[in-house]
């Protein structure tokens, strides 16, 4: 990062955590107005790691939500309506209630892939996202999510070792916020560092102050580069804390007292509201107009929700196949010569030609072989020096964000 | 075997396995965004050298080694489908399909249904047995998959309809599982027209006509079938033999148009009986002929046990056309 960021951008980041935020706290009214048909699921205190790692991507960028991870949804542009309408089970719903929670995608506009609930399966999923993208020349990059819990699942390893292996332009977010339900990382996963996972793939990875959302953003803005360059994949651990239960219905009794009080007194939004008041990026009536934006928005999504009917039941027994063109029109969206992928050049050289693509350091410029078995050339990294600790949200918040972030809020892990 | 669909065919005699390789190139020579991927399909061409000389023809961008990660490349190709690619996946025996369950049975199948997302993707692999390949290299997985909307479940007898269906499974917006019976893979040869063509999915075919009884089957024991059909013929027994060639959806009206006419059903499959297509058949049969039949619905399968890798063991746990020939005549006796 070169530049910091503007006003607006600043603000952007405050506007959708407190939207995050708002969002899931009408959804806990809704749910014990019993509106909600199924569980709920909340981010409270993690909402910087999805509104800041989201924020780095393009528009154009391809994004898999997990369960804690409506904020991303919200940057990305889903309507707060469609949020609770999943919840709701509402027909007009974008799964038009054939799934709830933020199980839906939208493949042609916003670039989303709707996660299913088996923990894990977003990443090989994604990697193929990145594939194709890079093999259609988008230059796109694809980002997804994961637990500390979920990252004990073997699609997990098989995923980010595919994605390693073939370079994908593909950002992973491991979200360790201590807790798989009830179970604690520490009988997970045998790793001080989530981040270490991505030495036994020989990929980059990051460790972030996930309270941070500078330090999420200006992280993820430098992996979601490194990656579009065709650097490889990037796996960023967010160190924060699972502030509600499992779900509603876990009163998460079994969290020490101390810990949860420790990580309210860190509280993502109040953090970063001190930080924009200390640089007088916000003050008292700025913060109470975004309040208001806020409110009346999410009335008017409410209401719509609330308004929305439940599917006719022989809705059931629709789409379970594509039938055809009059169904989806399936076509690839090339943005490179489609000479270069049929014969006879197709199979002249294993490399990739797509102009400007694979420039990054260590890829051996444009147009140079950057993967691929015996074509890869000895690639030698340069030391770590000048991309450790602090330098990272530093560069990108520009000296303004040292002071709201911790010396230690985000670091390479070495490799 | 004769070509099917009424069409002429011309052209030269070409093994089942040929068949595949010529509609992979095709395949991918009609549409850029026609990729293959798996185990050593690449520099090694395949285990069973279906894919040989395609990395050749395509370059690495198309033709794709992957880690031993079933999961990861049947994920991958569900996320290269949605950006329109069109994804074959090898599996290199069909068996290491069941390590991907998951990642088919949730993921890709479920898509279409719950978020309006198509995933035109096929995965292919060597199956069945009766080549010694023991309880691991033998497996005939598809009623794993045929429990599961969203897919279109594939397994042909013949080279033409291999080549055709494959050719249609990769044009079709939906996955396709898609089985290759490894024992007809070198052992049965058919000629191909010169041109393009595909065979429609969800249509099965009458292999041999007859009006005493109905014979059901698919992939290899179609010839099994056929061969016992002879067998009758010399007792004046005359089998009509079915061949599904796609198990899901599954060709109702062919099986009861077949059945209505000679009014007795056998199924046979080398999946084992319990949960086999049979079951589902005979299923369909009461549902919808049941005034229609004047036998009990018969079945040879094989047993249900994993598949024995003795020879003698395999023997004895597959059908074969002798089995097939005593439970026929035991149903043309009602
Ligand atoms: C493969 C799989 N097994 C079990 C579950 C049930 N489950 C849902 S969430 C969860 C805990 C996940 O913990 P973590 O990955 O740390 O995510 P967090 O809930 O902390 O965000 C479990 C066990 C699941 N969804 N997927
Ligand atoms: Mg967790």
């Amino acid at each position: 990062m070169k530049k910091e960021l503007t006003r607006q951008q600043y603000l952007d980041l405050y506007y959708y955590m407190r939207l995050n935020r708002a969002v899931e706290e009408m959804m806990v009214k809704l749910f014990r107005q019993n509106k909600i048909v199924g569980g709920l699921y909340s981010s409270l205190g993690q909402e910087a790691i999805s509104v800041g790692t989201a924020y780095a991507l393009e528009k154009k960028d391809w994004l898999a939500p997990m369960i804690r991870n409506i904020g991303a949804l919200l940057v990305k542009g889903v309507r707060p309506r469609d949020v609770f309408m999943q919840h709701m089970a509402k027909y007009d719903s974008p799964t038009k209630g054939k799934d709830g929670t933020s199980h839906f995608g939208d493949l042609d506009n916003l670039h989303i892939v709707s996660p299913i609930s088996m923990l894990g399966d977003l990443i090989p999923v994604m990697t193929g996202v990145a594939m194709a993208g890079r093999y259609l020349g988008q230059r796109i990059v694809a980002m997804t999510w994961i637990g500390d819990g979920g990252s004990s699942t073997g699609v997990f390893h098989e995923g980010l070792n595919f994605a390693a292996v073939q370079k994908a332009p593909f950002v992973l977010i491991l979200e360790n916020n201590l807790w798989a339900y009830s179970t604690p990382v520490r009988k997970q996963v045998p790793l001080e560092n989530l981040a270490d996972r991505a030495k036994a793939y020989g990929i980059e990875s990051y460790i972030v102050d996930g309270n941070n959302v500078l330090a999420m953003y200006s992280t993820a803005k430098e992996a979601v580069e490194q990656a579009r360059a065709g650097e490889g994949p990037i796996l960023i651990e967010a160190k924060t804390f699972r502030r509600m239960g499992h779900a509603q219905h876990d009163p998460a009794e079994y969290v020490p007292k101390e810990m949860r009080a420790y990580w309210e007194a860190r509280d993502p939004i109040a953090l970063y509201e001190k930080f924009l008041t200390g640089e007088n990026l916000l003050d008292a009536k700025g913060r109470k107009e975004i309040e208001e934006k806020i409110n009346t928005l999410l009335a008017k999504e409410r209401d719509f929700a609330e308004n929305s009917p439940l599917p006719p039941p022989e809705f059931a027994e629709t789409g379970v196949y594509c039938t055809g063109d009059d169904c989806h029109k399936i076509r690839a969206k090339w943005e490179r010569p489609i000479a270069e992928v049929t014969p006879p050049r197709s199979s002249v050289e294993a490399v990739w030609t797509v102009p400007g693509f694979g420039s990054g350091k260590g890829s051996g410029g444009a147009h140079a072989p950057i993967h691929f078995g015996d074509t890869q050339p000895a690639e030698t990294k340069p030391a770590e020096a000048g991309k450790s600790a602090v330098q990272a949200p530093a560069k990108a918040a520009a000296k303004k964000t040292v002071k709201a972030v911790p010396a230690s809020a985000s670091r390479k892990a070495r490799r | 075997m004769p070509g099917t669909n009424g069409s002429a065919p011309s052209g030269t005699q070409v093994t089942f396995l040929e068949a595949i390789k010529q509609a992979m190139f095709e395949e991918m020579e009609r549409d850029p965004a026609v990729i293959l991927m798996g185990e050593d399909v690449g520099v090694y061409g395949g285990a069973f050298k279906t894919s040989e000389g395609i990395l050749e023809r395509f370059g690495w961008e198309r033709v794709i080694d992957t880690p031993i990660s079933e999961s990861a490349m049947i994920g991958a190709a569900c996320g290269m489908s949605y950006l329109g690619l069109r994804p074959i996946v090898e599996m290199q025996f069909i068996d290491f399909i069941v390590c991907a369950f998951n990642q088919i049975t949730n993921f890709v199948a479920k898509g279409h249904y719950l978020w309006n997302a198509p995933a035109p993707m096929v995965v292919r692999g060597p199956s069945g047995g009766g080549v010694h390949g023991g309880p691991f290299h033998s497996a005939n997985p598809e009623m794993y998959f045929v429990h599961t909307p969203g897919l279109k479940v594939i397994y042909p007898s013949t080279p033409y309809d291999a080549k055709g269906l494959l050719k249609a499974a990769v044009r079709d917006n939906n996955p396709v599982l898609f089985f290759e019976h490894k024992f007809l893979y070198r052992r049965i040869k058919g000629e191909l027209p010169a041109g393009d063509y595909t065979v429609p999915i969800g249509k099965a075919v009458v292999r041999r006509q007859g009006k005493h009884l109905t014979i059901i089957s698919y992939a290899a024991m179609t010839h099994t079938s056929l061969e016992a059909g002879e067998a009758l013929a010399k007792e004046g027994i005359e089998a009509e033999v079915v061949d599904l060639r796609t198990l899901l959806p599954l060709d109702e009206e062919t099986i009861l148009n077949s059945v209505k006419k000679t009014n007795k059903c056998l199924v046979v499959h080398e999946d084992t009986k319990t949960g086999g297509i049979a079951g589902e058949i005979a299923a369909i049969l009461c549902e919808k002929a049941f005034g229609d039949l004047d036998g009990p619905l018969m079945r040879v399968t094989s047993l249900d046990t994993p598949v024995p890798y003795a020879p003698t063991l395999e023997e004895y746990f597959l059908p074969n056309a002798k089995k097939i020939f005593s439970a026929a005549k035991e149903l043309a006796r009602y």
